[in-house]
């Protein structure tokens, strides 16, 4: 019974990935594609400036994203689980994931439209005499990581709700019998019980952040390339399939590596 | 404390919800450009997205593919769990890691993977193309959502069916299914909205018939446009239906 599912993932799945990575070896000569073994692709990688930047692009940009969204997004849920009333505790979780369910690309383009020179935020900080004139936001590094947070704060704040309201109030009431202060309940106690929430929110973060073209593209533009925007542009341009195929594998060590950094605080079968 | 904790409050909903109420406001409106200042409420913008014909046929092209790849994704995942959940062999382990490997590598690369693999053995870019690579995304989170729904209680159910005689699709349909609804449900609807709003793949494995996402990504090249928040507010309707629809029915009723 498992056959079909496993056969499924064998020929869509395995044998794919393994074709890429034989394409990676290969190279373009002219506007062909010659089968070969040899690591040119990846040497170039990590000596061609434009490529090498979009690899730290990357990096920067998603650890940037991941640490701002799990600062946010554990006092909110920490806020929802604690301090809202039990009944409208749900309501407001809702609330604060609702834009979860839009269409990826819209909430994208939502973003354009509120961060642009008109939009709504500029429009404001101009109108209240905080900004003499509209600063660029879109097309900037800056707009890309909004995106990015506004997007993972839910995600995360899912992922540490769900961890919050399976503690049992008793390790607080513990803490403050034994002389505790409220603040020291929340950073020697719950903040440590909370770290597989935030770990694995913060690994999907991570996963999630590093291979997505949509944001960078719509928000980022092309000032400053991601990785997968390097991707999308050597298919693009003339069908450099082996390039583009190195520097997935060079994407999917890296989440490799991220995964076995955190690998002994992940609980992944509770997603 | 306690008013620190609202002001937090409000400060992240808006930030939150912000886009979203933009992109639904200036759907209505009347002038060219979505943005500030509002100059009154139209409905014509929708009525343009209505009739639009690419946009229906990619609206229609979503739907089907969407339904399609959520079904055999929930079939091949409920068919292997219910098998893994058996019995434990030395091999369970690395079946269980090969159905769920997929769900750690980024849409792009398995888009890739598939597109080089497709041109080789001549599969065009089409639907096709595209809903198999949905089944690819969407296999191991029904496997998962399955597999954790079989319980103790669930195995010695589905032991007891066998030993009483039961050949192995009535165990399937009589027994396990029935017992598992709930997991089935949110998986299928999960593995739905995952493919409805899938784009990269899409984008890669579709040439001429094109999924929703796609369309609504070429809309944006001609820049901002009410008619693409329109289509914006319209999606984001339909999925906060579907939320509140789960909310109220499914996951009300305790199943967590």
């Amino acid at each position: 019974m498992v056959a079909p599912a496993l056969l499924w993932t064998l020929a869509f799945f395995v044998v794919p990935f393994a074709a890429m990575v034989m394409m990676s070896l290969a190279h373009m000569e002219g506007r062909d594609i010659v089968q070969g073994h040899d690591l040119g692709n990846y040497l170039k990688i990590f000596t061609d400036p434009s490529l090498r930047r979009g690899i730290f692009v990357s990096l920067e940009i998603t650890v940037v994203v991941t640490l701002i969204s799990v600062l946010l997004a554990w006092p909110l849920a920490w806020i929802i689980a604690t301090r809202v009333p039990p009944r409208w505790r749900r309501i407001a979780l809702l609330l604060a994931v609702l834009p979860f369910w839009t269409s990826y690309v819209v909430r994208s383009y939502s973003w354009a439209l509120v961060l642009g020179e008109k939009g709504v935020v500029m429009n404001a900080l101009v109108g209240l005499g905080l900004l003499a004139e509209p600063v660029q936001i879109m097309a900037t590094r800056a707009a890309t990581i909004i995106g990015f947070v506004h997007f993972f704060v839910m995600l995360l704040t899912l992922t540490i709700y769900s961890n919050l309201v399976q503690l049992s109030p008793n390790y607080a009431r513990a803490a403050e019998d034994l002389g505790a202060s409220r603040w020291q309940v929340i950073r020697l106690v719950i903040l440590p019980l909370t770290l597989p929430g935030v770990m694995t929110g913060a690994f999907l973060t991570f996963v999630l952040c590093i291979g997505d073209y949509i944001t960078p593209q719509i928000l980022g533009g092309n000032n400053e390339l991601s990785l997968p925007q390097l991707i999308m542009l050597q298919l693009g341009r003339r069908g450099d399939f082996p390039m583009a195929s190195a520097l997935s594998v060079v994407l999917m060590v890296i989440v490799t590596l991220a995964y076995a950094g955190c690998a002994r605080w992940l609980k992944m079968e509770r997603l | 404390m306690r008013i620190l904790s609202w002001a937090y409050l409000l400060a992240l909903f808006a930030f939150i919800l912000l886009p979203v109420v933009t992109l639904v406001i200036f759907s209505f409106q009347d002038g060219r450009l979505p943005v500030p200042p509002f100059k009154g409420a139209t409905l014509d913008w929708y009525r343009e997205i209505l009739t639009d014909r690419a946009l229906m046929e990619a609206l229609g092209n979503s739907l089907i593919v969407a339904l399609l790849s959520s079904l055999v994704a929930l079939v091949l995942g409920f068919l292997a769990a219910s098998g893994l959940a058996r019995v434990l062999l030395p091999g369970t382990v690395v079946m269980r890691g090969l159905l769920i490997a997929p769900m750690t590598v980024s849409y792009l690369i398995i888009a890739l993977g598939l597109l080089q693999m497709f041109n080789k053995v001549g599969i065009r870019p089409s639907l096709l193309a595209t809903g198999i690579g949905h089944v690819v995304i969407n296999l191991p989170l029904c496997f998962a959502i399955l597999y954790a729904a079989i319980g103790e209680h669930q195995k010695s159910a589905l032991k007891a069916a066998r030993d009483l005689g039961a050949k192995e699709w009535q165990v399937l349909w009589f027994v396990a299914a029935p017992m598992l609804t709930p997991g089935l449900a949110a998986a299928f609807f999960l593995a739905f909205t995952f493919s409805w709003d899938e784009f990269i793949i899409a984008f890669l494995l579709t040439r001429f018939d094109v999924t929703l996402p796609v369309e609504i990504w070429s809309m944006l090249r001609s820049g901002l446009s009410p008619a693409t928040n329109a289509v914006g507010s319209l999606v984001f309707l339909v999925s906060v239906i579907v939320v509140v629809a789960l909310e109220l029915t499914l996951f009300r009723k305790g199943s967590k």
